[in-house]
């Protein structure tokens, strides 16, 4: 089984809680030695979709496959194959570091896990604190050592929900170059965010979760371009300057607010389009009383995602 | 089944660490029990002995089994917290993810509490023989009384770790132990059945703490296991059988998410 076919293979999953409908029949493969990035708002289904491909939840309808093995039927084997970095950093706060890593060495019958754990401590960086309790630990050592306790047992398949949420950018940046040097030396890794520039800069293959749908699934440079850039909002004096620049600028499509006396424009972000804006709101001899601009966030990404699906045949 | 008693014993040998380096979690157990019976011993003297008819057994005598049994049910609710506590750090995630035998991770928990608070309990009946606490039980006696303990301590921990399975928050899991802790004043423990109500007293003489203390004082003071004896094995080894199979019931299901928000 092994070594075969895809590290994961997923096929018409649901989930559900009660009346939640957080899966609502997701399709997707990763193929062995990629790191595959799923991406969405909080919310989304990420960590369900997790939790059922670590045999932590039942799916309740569909398949899923990692290393080859049904999650739902051969839960032992998926075990073997897998690591589990969530959210949070799960380390025992009451041991030391090097009890951490000595710990899940003897779960997972390595021949030596004081070895083990020594090897590891140097490989993080960790050798100055090995002894001390993980309740002194800064935020990004503890993410580190989190890290380094996936990786005993070699497991073939690494799973990382979120793992840059909540540390500071030195943490986050290190954070990075470790999972980049795990791909570099032939892991699959499943990742989740929130951040796009985490999937873009990590990711093999995309897919973004919205509401518990696959809503696209590509290349990260194919996905970018399809997502917008940015927005500028001009805001009026009038009602009369509003409705002018309306007219005139009736070809971007904006959306307009008459309430706050306001149209907001997408851009693709470069200068030569907003100038092109300002100068043919200037020769119009429209007046604009200010103007802002707006960084897309993820879910501005997903619904035009989502209304660009509504407009294909 | 080799992995099964190395991943207990690995498990076992983590939680055992953590009530080592956290001492305060025994000190809290045996300070109550320990400071009631002084109470009852130095201040209240020997009148309670007179009010409540204790007959020609001294009080000293007659609430030792009470403050055994109190020991344990306050000593057991933190086998409910430090699941919770794992379960809220994400380390229960963490170990249901990887390849090793599953129950060990809510058994490493029940081990660990029976060791602890077996200890509890020596502490409590060495102050206890201190202030003037005498038994007339034999080797057999000593270890039936010891075996019982056991068994109590044990089915009342997969209690607590059932609870502490449901529990929403590490608070909530430790509190269900002020229940047990009530069955137990309302108990044979602290005073003979006679001397209560008709409803309490009903009740009282009914309820599974009752048979655990009756047995626990009639084997250290009559040297003999008593009429209760087999009631309180059936309950003890009822609860569990019980909280066991469900308690794994519950944490095999992979129902809902077990991991907690922080």
């Amino acid at each position: 089984m092994a070594d075969a076919g895809p590290a994961i293979e997923v096929k018409g999953l649901r989930k559900s809680f009660g009346s939640n409908v957080v899966l609502d029949g997701i399709d997707f493969t990763v193929a062995r030695g990629a790191v595959f990035c799923l991406l969405g708002p909080n919310g989304a289904g990420k960590t369900t979709v997790i939790n059922i491909l670590t045999t932590l939840l039942c799916a309740d309808e569909g398949t899923a496959t990692v290393n080859g093995f049904d999650v739902a039927k051969h839960e032992a084997e998926v075990r073997e194959s897998i690591s589990l970095t969530g959210q949070f950093a799960a380390v025992d706060y009451l041991l030391t570091g090097r009890e951490n890593l000595v710990l899940i060495g003897e779960l997972r019958h390595v021949t030596n896990p004081a070895r083990t754990a020594e090897a590891l401590l140097a490989q993080f960086g960790l050798n100055a604190a090995a002894d001390r309790r993980t309740s002194t630990y800064s935020g990004g050592m503890r993410r580190k050592l989190d890290i380094a306790l996936g990786l005993i047992g070699d497991p073939a398949i690494i799973f990382f929900d979120e793992p840059t949420a909540g540390l500071d950018p030195e943490s986050r940046n290190m954070t990075w170059d470790t999972i980049k040097s795990l791909a570099d030396a032939g892991k699959t890794i499943f990742l989740t965010t929130q951040y796009l520039e985490e999937a873009d800069r990590l990711a093999d293959k995309i897919a973004i979760l919205s509401h518990g749908r696959i809503a696209a699934e590509g290349m990260p440079q194919a996905l970018k371009r399809v997502l917008p850039q940015g927005q500028i909002e001009l805001r009026f004096a009038d009602q009369t300057q509003l409705a002018k620049a309306g007219r005139v600028l009736a070809d971007r499509h904006p959306s307009r607010s008459e309430s706050a006396l306001s149209l907001t424009i997408s851009t693709d972000g470069s200068v030569a389009q907003v100038n092109r804006l300002f100068s043919s709101l200037e020769t119009a001899k429209v007046e604009v009383a200010e103007f802002a601009q707006k960084s897309p966030t993820l879910d501005d990404a997903f619904l035009q995602i989502i209304n660009d699906r509504k407009g294909e045949p | 089944m080799k992995r099964l008693f190395s991943d207990t014993w690995t498990m076992t040998k983590r939680s055992l660490r953590h009530i080592v380096r956290s001492p305060d979690t025994i000190i809290t157990v045996v300070a109550m029990p320990i400071a009631l019976m002084l109470l009852f011993v130095y201040v209240f003297g020997g009148n309670f002995g007179h009010i409540f008819h204790t007959g020609p057994v001294r009080y000293v005598d007659f609430i030792v089994p009470g403050i055994v049994a109190m020991t344990v049910v306050s000593g057991i609710a933190y086998a409910a917290v430090r699941l919770s506590m794992d379960m809220q750090r994400g380390m229960v995630s963490r170990f249901r993810t990887m390849p090793i035998a599953s129950s060990s991770i809510l058994s490493g928990h029940a081990v660990s509490s029976l060791l602890s608070n077996l200890f509890s309990v020596f502490l409590v009946v060495l102050v206890g023989l201190l202030v003037g606490f005498r038994s007339h039980a034999s080797v057999v006696e000593w270890l039936m009384f010891i075996a019982l303990t056991a068994l109590f301590t044990l089915a009342t921990t997969w209690l607590a770790i059932m609870f502490g399975l449901l529990a929403k928050t590490v608070e909530g899991a430790g509190s269900f132990s002020y229940i047990l802790l009530l069955l137990v004043f309302v108990s044979p423990g602290f005073t003979p059945t006679g001397s209560m109500s008709a409803p309490v007293r009903a009740f009282a003489e009914h309820q599974p703490i009752t048979p655990i203390v009756d047995t626990m004082r009639s084997l250290l003071i009559y040297g003999h296991a008593g009429n209760s004896a087999w009631a309180a094995f059936a309950w003890s080894g009822g609860l569990l059988a019980v909280c066991y199979v469900a308690s794994l019931w519950f944490f095999r299901a992979r129902r809902a998410p077990m991991v907690v928000s922080q």
